[in-house]
């Protein structure tokens, strides 16, 4: 085998599972920049969203369509929790609202194991997923699954460069992500502003979510927490409370994560979250606002 | 007829401290008027207070007859107030096009808003060349332009300005000034915050004079100019 095929299989998982990150974190972020409120609950979401295809599945219908169930469950999830939990917490101090969503991770992810037990499920595919492509005489392989993350990562992600640069709430996304203050001055509806963000972070969460299960083939009530908490990583390396720095993190850590296994011994790779953890530290040392540097400003 | 804007013995707090104590003021339909006084007076409080942004403890805030005490800064803009905030505050991540756009946040007649636009454009050359640059690379001048074209977009009757010279050139500070002059001439009720007591006494028709939250002296621009007191502390003396 030789070094470049090597360097180019490792892209392609890198890619992979960098758009799942980025996927999970965009929506931490966007959240994070509009109320500065770290949803721990974000992460079950990703269970809402595999369980939902799973049933969907289960029931008869289609996989595709059980896509967009999924997709649609998180967003509804995500509705939800902002208006049963966050909505009365709104205002409150950070460390009530952090606490709140401990209080709504727990509530879910037992919720979850009531509902379905904490083992893992099988997460039906449809044979044509597996289908795996041979690059390079079989020295570069992915399947059909990498494929449909990248394609609907990149699909999710150009739908919100549109949607918070072309639409009237996407701006006041923004807006309010910037300046509470300023943005309530023009008139922004912060209400709807805040829906919105939680149904687009939940509805990204639950199409992770069953990215995710689709990539290691089950789904289990505790799946989400993991990778939220890697994706929170991704978002603060990017730079916490930005879309682009969200998304640019979630490939960093997605690149990291795959380069430590990848060429350094394979002693090392157990270590792989240590490593990744230690160099975050680095990086905020001399990089507080992450990447792109965001500096938050002290709201009013 | 109702005046455009009464504040009838308005309290406001900040946690302990009383920010304001009981002021009243009037402004009718097309008059300019001053908020006068040093850091910590209660003017940006006062500004604040119309706006929505703070909710009074006692009194009330009557725009064209109705209470708005207790509206939110939305709807306060809804019907026809802008505050231009002290520090100019645009979004600076955002290019100055869609700061501009989200002045209009709470208007519907989106063939409207696109005419407006193009009138900022004419109204600050600057801002209409530099549309798709981001507002944080504008300078402070051209930042306070904005701020202003921003809160224009709503097509207010009332705009409240606090501070719109802070840290400008002398030169800007005319230019915005003039600015201002134009949109009274053609009818924006106006209430200014302002340090630079002698621009903004040129501006206006009246001013008052805060102290620790309180009026402490009122009049046309023409009497304050000559208030040996008014000259003393806000017209730098012996002039």
């Amino acid at each position: 085998m030789n070094i470049v095929d090597y360097v180019t299989q490792q892209v392609v998982n890198a890619i992979s599972l960098g758009s799942l990150y980025a996927l999970i974190a965009v929506g931490l972020s966007l959240v994070f920049g509009i109320l500065n409120l770290i949803n721990f609950a974000h992460g079950d979401m990703m269970m809402v969203g595999a369980f939902a295809a799973l049933l969907l599945q289960s029931v008869g219908v289609p996989f595709p369509i059980a896509l967009v169930g999924g997709i649609a469950f998180g967003g509804l999830a995500g509705f939800v929790m902002e208006r049963v939990a966050f909505r009365p917490v709104r205002g409150a101090p950070d460390v009530t609202m952090l606490l709140t969503s401990l209080g709504v991770t727990y509530i879910l992810e037992n919720l979850g194991i009531l509902l379905f037990s904490a083992s893992p499920r099988n997460f039906p595919l449809p044979t044509w997923l597996g289908h795996v492509y041979k690059l390079a005489a079989g020295r570069i392989t992915f399947t059909n699954i990498n494929v449909l993350t990248v394609v609907f990562s990149v699909l999710a992600f150009l739908f919100l460069y549109w949607f918070v640069t072309r639409t009237g709430v996407g701006l006041g996304m923004r807006a309010t992500a910037e300046d509470l203050v300023a943005a309530r001055l023009v008139g922004v509806r912060v209400n709807l502003v805040v829906v919105v963000a939680f149904v687009l972070a939940s509805a990204f969460a639950g199409l992770a979510g069953m990215l995710w299960a689709a990539q290691v083939g089950v789904a289990y009530p505790l799946m989400g927490f993991t990778p939220m908490l890697k994706s929170f990583v991704a978002a603060i390396i990017g730079g916490f409370g930005s879309i682009e720095g969200a998304l640019l993190g979630g490939y960093v850590l997605g690149a990291l994560e795959i380069a430590i296994v990848a060429f350094l011994p394979p002693s090392v790779s157990p270590y792989r979250d240590a490593l990744v953890f230690g160099l975050l530290i680095v990086l905020l040392l001399f990089r507080p606002g992450g990447i792109t540097n965001v500096r938050r400003e002290v709201k009013l | 007829m109702a005046d455009m804007l009464a504040l009838e013995s308005l309290t406001v707090n900040y946690g302990p401290v009383t920010a304001l104590k009981g002021i009243d003021l009037s402004l009718r339909e097309g008059e300019a008027v001053a908020l006068l006084g040093a850091n910590g007076a209660g003017k940006s409080t006062t500004l604040r207070t119309v706006s929505g942004i703070v909710r009074p403890r006692q009194g009330t805030v009557r725009y064209r007859g109705r209470d708005i005490s207790r509206l939110d800064p939305g709807e306060i803009v809804g019907l026809g107030v802008a505050h231009c905030p002290e520090g100019r505050r645009v979004f600076a991540g955002m290019t100055v096009m869609e700061n501009l756009k989200l002045g209009a946040s709470r208007r519907r007649d989106d063939a409207d808003v696109r005419s407006d636009l193009g009138r900022m454009g004419e109204l600050f050359p600057v801002l209409g060349e530099r549309g798709q640059q981001r507002a944080g690379t504008l300078s402070g001048g051209e930042q306070q332009m904005l701020a202003i074209a921003r809160a224009l977009m709503s097509r207010p009757r009332l705009l409240l300005l606090d501070e719109p010279s802070l840290g400008l050139a002398p030169l800007l500070v005319q230019t915005i000034f003039d600015t201002l002059a134009e949109l009274k001439r053609e009818g924006v009720t106006l209430l200014l915050v302002e340090q630079n007591a002698r621009v903004a006494l040129d501006l206006v028709d009246r001013a008052l004079v805060l102290r620790t939250g309180n009026v402490v002296a009122s009049g046309t621009a023409e009497e304050l100019k000559r208030d040996p007191q008014v000259v003393e502390a806000y017209l730098g003396g012996g002039r």
